[in-house]
């Protein structure tokens, strides 16, 4: 009997957690929970709820901020088993707790839970809690949503539907600021829409280490500010116009471009360094118009850098290679190309080929150039491209793959180090032939003069460039965003990403004739989907065996080596 | 000519840092003590201070214009605080604060302190002065006047100009009864 009561008992959880009934359904929490930082710290009623099914509005609170507890969105009722003058829990004739409803309401997002504490969020008291809160944050709000960038995507609109009141009671004249503040170079601020939770100015102070926000002024004149005569200017700042829970910072590169409803959403990657954040891309009618951080706690948590986010505007270049061509093409036809070069390679020799591939070629990729490359006995490098690192998330390494190419054998261990030893064998007249995927080597230390030496140049590239303006045959590309694959991240992490725009003319993806290619000139057929290249990948290839394409799902995997 | 905090001023600061555990946490202190060597806290002020502290000027800026009693520029000699709060607004002070202000060329719907343009009077529309029992109250610099009215009101304004010799025309002492 006693057995049985127990094992009900919320007072009774298994160690390490805490049982709490949220809205009349009992369940088990962790006792800690870890917090922004990832440290362990008692685990909130907001995060109970979550993991009870029950989403709590709230503003200020963001999981990778700290708490900051000041916007009230979160108000909840709650109750506590009452204790008895014994100091021992009071029970009620069939055993079950005497639970005492606190008089005050609590934030759920500071508010740790307890043994048996009762959470309600759904009373009429807290009803009407959020919908106070909301007629306050409204008072001096501009409703401006018609010419609102952040329209569609505001969690001021969507609580205001699903808790506010439908008219405003407010007739007195509104407090009137500055809409167009400009805080830093991509950055602008709108004060009247701005609800002062806070994200902005603790994203910059404790996730950057650039305290460069605060809150002037006083009362309903309160409005965010970078002090006068300095700019809101480090390489994260858009990641606030992200956090942002309404319209008042927008990103000057997307403000009013497009309407977030209209834009479709494809997971992808961002391939501007070898960190590989996890994004999401906005395009619409072929055109992209914005990259948003996707979370990925093991890669880049809820952020991406500036310098990545903007990274995208020469996929639209008017230089883009849109067919295929050279100096022996006589038509721009992908058939007589393939046909062209596959003869061509059939003629080289051993020891007289050489391959630069870039590591910003997909894994898949970049395993079928390695499967050329041992066909043809040809060694192979990649090209390196380096810039400042940073202590957040931006990594010297500028390729997205160079880990992938390493992993593949494609890049030399200090990538690059092969290609002063190509143009050295070319102009000796070692080299013939030369094949290089997604780069200009006439920026890579071989000069066009050593190039026009070589009995047969085949590039490739998205844009044209100093290679391709020479070589006997070249092939337009794609940028990563029109193609599917995947890259290996610094830290050895696959990951992969989806297509989200079709590329111009004629340009195809790299893995698409780079099998057909495979096939022509080794009479092996690895398949021509990203998949069965990738399974084919995986059976060759140690660091990639134990994955399967679908294991790599949103988050990607890390590679055991 | 270039701003600087004169050696006791620093020492008096350097002194008040020490009170604390935390540089930051004196800044208040710090603030007031500038305020009471400048007249007000400049921006310059806010830049030595966080210098001084260990902050960013934001954190400053932050307090500065938070808290009423910083004054970001110079105040009027006379600086006019006209309670708003509850008792005295029921006993007419807004009507005071807003005579006052036509009488001085400033904008009564306007928030903060303003100051006149002759540099002599600052007026500053305030929360309770704790004296509702002799609503409404008005203080004049450090000297509280208790149940002013409009005319009182015109008497005081024109006492403190006396005080300054840039009195009005006319014979003040006959009209009002005091020496000038
Ligand atoms: S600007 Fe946005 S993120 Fe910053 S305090 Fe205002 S509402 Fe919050
Ligand atoms: S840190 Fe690297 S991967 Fe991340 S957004 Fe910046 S450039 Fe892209
Ligand atoms: S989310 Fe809890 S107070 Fe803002
Ligand atoms: S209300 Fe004016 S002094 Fe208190």
């Amino acid at each position: 009997m006693k057995q049985s009561q127990q094992s009900n008992d919320p007072l009774a959880a298994p160690p390490g957690m805490i049982s709490v009934t949220v809205d009349g359904r009992t369940v088990l929490v962790p006792r800690t929970m870890p917090d922004w930082q990832g440290r362990q710290v008692p685990t909130t009623m907001l995060q109970a709820c979550e993991l009870a099914g029950v989403t709590v509005p709230h503003y200020c609170y963001h999981p990778k901020l700290p708490v900051a507890g000041n916007c009230r969105m979160c108000l909840v009722e709650y109750g506590v088993p009452a204790l008895g003058p014994d100091r021992k829990p009071m029970r009620q004739p069939d055993g079950s707790l005497v639970i005492k409803k606190s008089p005050r309401p609590a934030i759920a997002c500071a508010t740790p839970v307890s043994p048996g504490m009762e959470i309600y969020t759904s009373t009429p008291t807290v009803k009407l809690m959020r919908q106070s809160v909301l007629e306050f944050l409204l008072i001096n709000h501009p409703l401006d949503c018609p010419i609102c960038d952040q329209a569609g995507e505001c969690k001021l609109q969507e609580y205001s539907v699903e808790y506010g009141r439908a008219s405003s009671r407010f007739v007195e004249t509104k407090v009137h600021k500055n809409k167009q503040v400009d805080l830093g170079p991509r950055i602008m601020l709108d004060q009247e829409r701005c609800i002062l939770c806070s994200r902005c100015i603790r994203f910059t102070r404790d996730v950057v280490g650039d305290d460069a926000l605060g809150i002037v002024n006083r009362g309903s004149y309160s409005a965010i500010a970078a002090y006068p005569g300095t700019t809101f200017d480090n390489n994260y700042t858009l990641n606030t116009a992200d956090i942002c829970p309404v319209g008042a910072l927008t990103s000057k590169d997307f403000r009013f471009q497009m309407r977030v409803w209209f834009l479709k959403e494809t997971m992808s990657l961002c391939a501007s360094c070898g960190t590989g954040c996890n994004i999401v891309i906005g395009s619409r009618e072929n055109r992209i118009y914005r990259f948003t951080p996707r979370q990925n706690d093991a890669v880049n948590s809820c952020w991406m850098c500036d310098y990545g986010r903007l990274n995208y505007r020469w996929i639209e270049r008017a230089d883009r290679l849109t067919n295929p061509g050279g100096t022996k093409l006589t038509k721009p036809d992908w058939e007589d190309a393939i046909n062209g070069i596959a003869a061509g390679l059939k003629q080289t020799i051993p020891g007289h080929i050489a391959i630069v591939a870039s590591a910003r070629l997909t894994n898949e990729e970049l395993y079928l150039v390695r499967r050329l490359a041992q066909f043809l006995g040809a060694p192979t490098d990649c090209a390196p491209r380096s810039g400042p690192a940073d202590n957040l998330l931006l990594c010297a390494d500028r390729n997205p793959n160079t880990k992938g190419a390493q992993l593949l054998g494609i890049a030399a261990s200090l990538p690059g180090a092969n290609l002063p030893v190509f143009a050295r064998l070319i102009r000796n007249g070692t080299i013939r032939s030369l094949l290089v995927f997604g780069e200009d080597v006439t920026r890579h230390g071989i000069a066009p003069e050593d190039l026009a030496r070589l009995d047969f140049l085949v590039a490739s590239d998205i844009h044209s460039n100093g290679t391709t303006m020479i070589s006997h045959y070249f092939l337009p590309g794609c940028a990563h965003v029109e193609k599917r694959g995947s890259f290996t991240n610094v830290h050895g992490r696959i990951q992969k990403f989806e297509k989200a725009v079709d590329p111009p003319g004629l340009a195809r993806p790299e893995l698409y004739w780079l099998s057909e290619l495979v096939c022509r000139v080794t009479g092996q057929s690895v398949g021509r989907t990203v998949e069965s290249v990738f399974e084919a990948m995986r059976a060759e290839v140690p660091a990639f065996r134990n994955i399967a394409w679908a294991d790599l799902e949103d988050h990607g995997v890390a590679t055991s080596v | 000519m270039s701003w600087a905090v004169p050696k006791e001023v620093e020492e008096k600061v350097d002194a008040l840092v020490r009170r604390y555990p935390k540089p930051r946490s004196a800044v208040v202190m710090v603030l007031h003590a500038l305020q009471e060597h400048f007249g007000c806290i400049s921006p310059e002020a806010i830049e030595w201070t966080a210098r001084k502290l260990g902050l960013r000027p934001i954190n400053v800026l932050e307090l500065v214009t938070f808290y009423p009693m910083f004054r970001r520029e110079p105040f009027g000699k006379f600086h006019l605080r006209i309670c708003r709060t509850l008792s005295c607004a029921l006993a007419g002070s807004h009507q005071l604060h807003r005579h006052i202000c036509e009488k001085l060329g400033l904008d009564p719907a306007k928030p903060g302190p303003q100051t006149s343009t002759d540099g002599l009077f600052t007026v500053e529309f305030v929360e309770c002065l704790a004296s509702c029992g002799t609503a409404p109250v008005i203080m004049c610099n450090e000297t509280q006047h208790e149940q002013m009215t409009i005319e009182q009101v015109d008497k005081l304004l024109d006492q403190c100009r006396c005080k300054c010799g840039t009195g009005r025309e006319g014979n003040l002492a006959a009209e009002h009864g005091f020496e000038p």
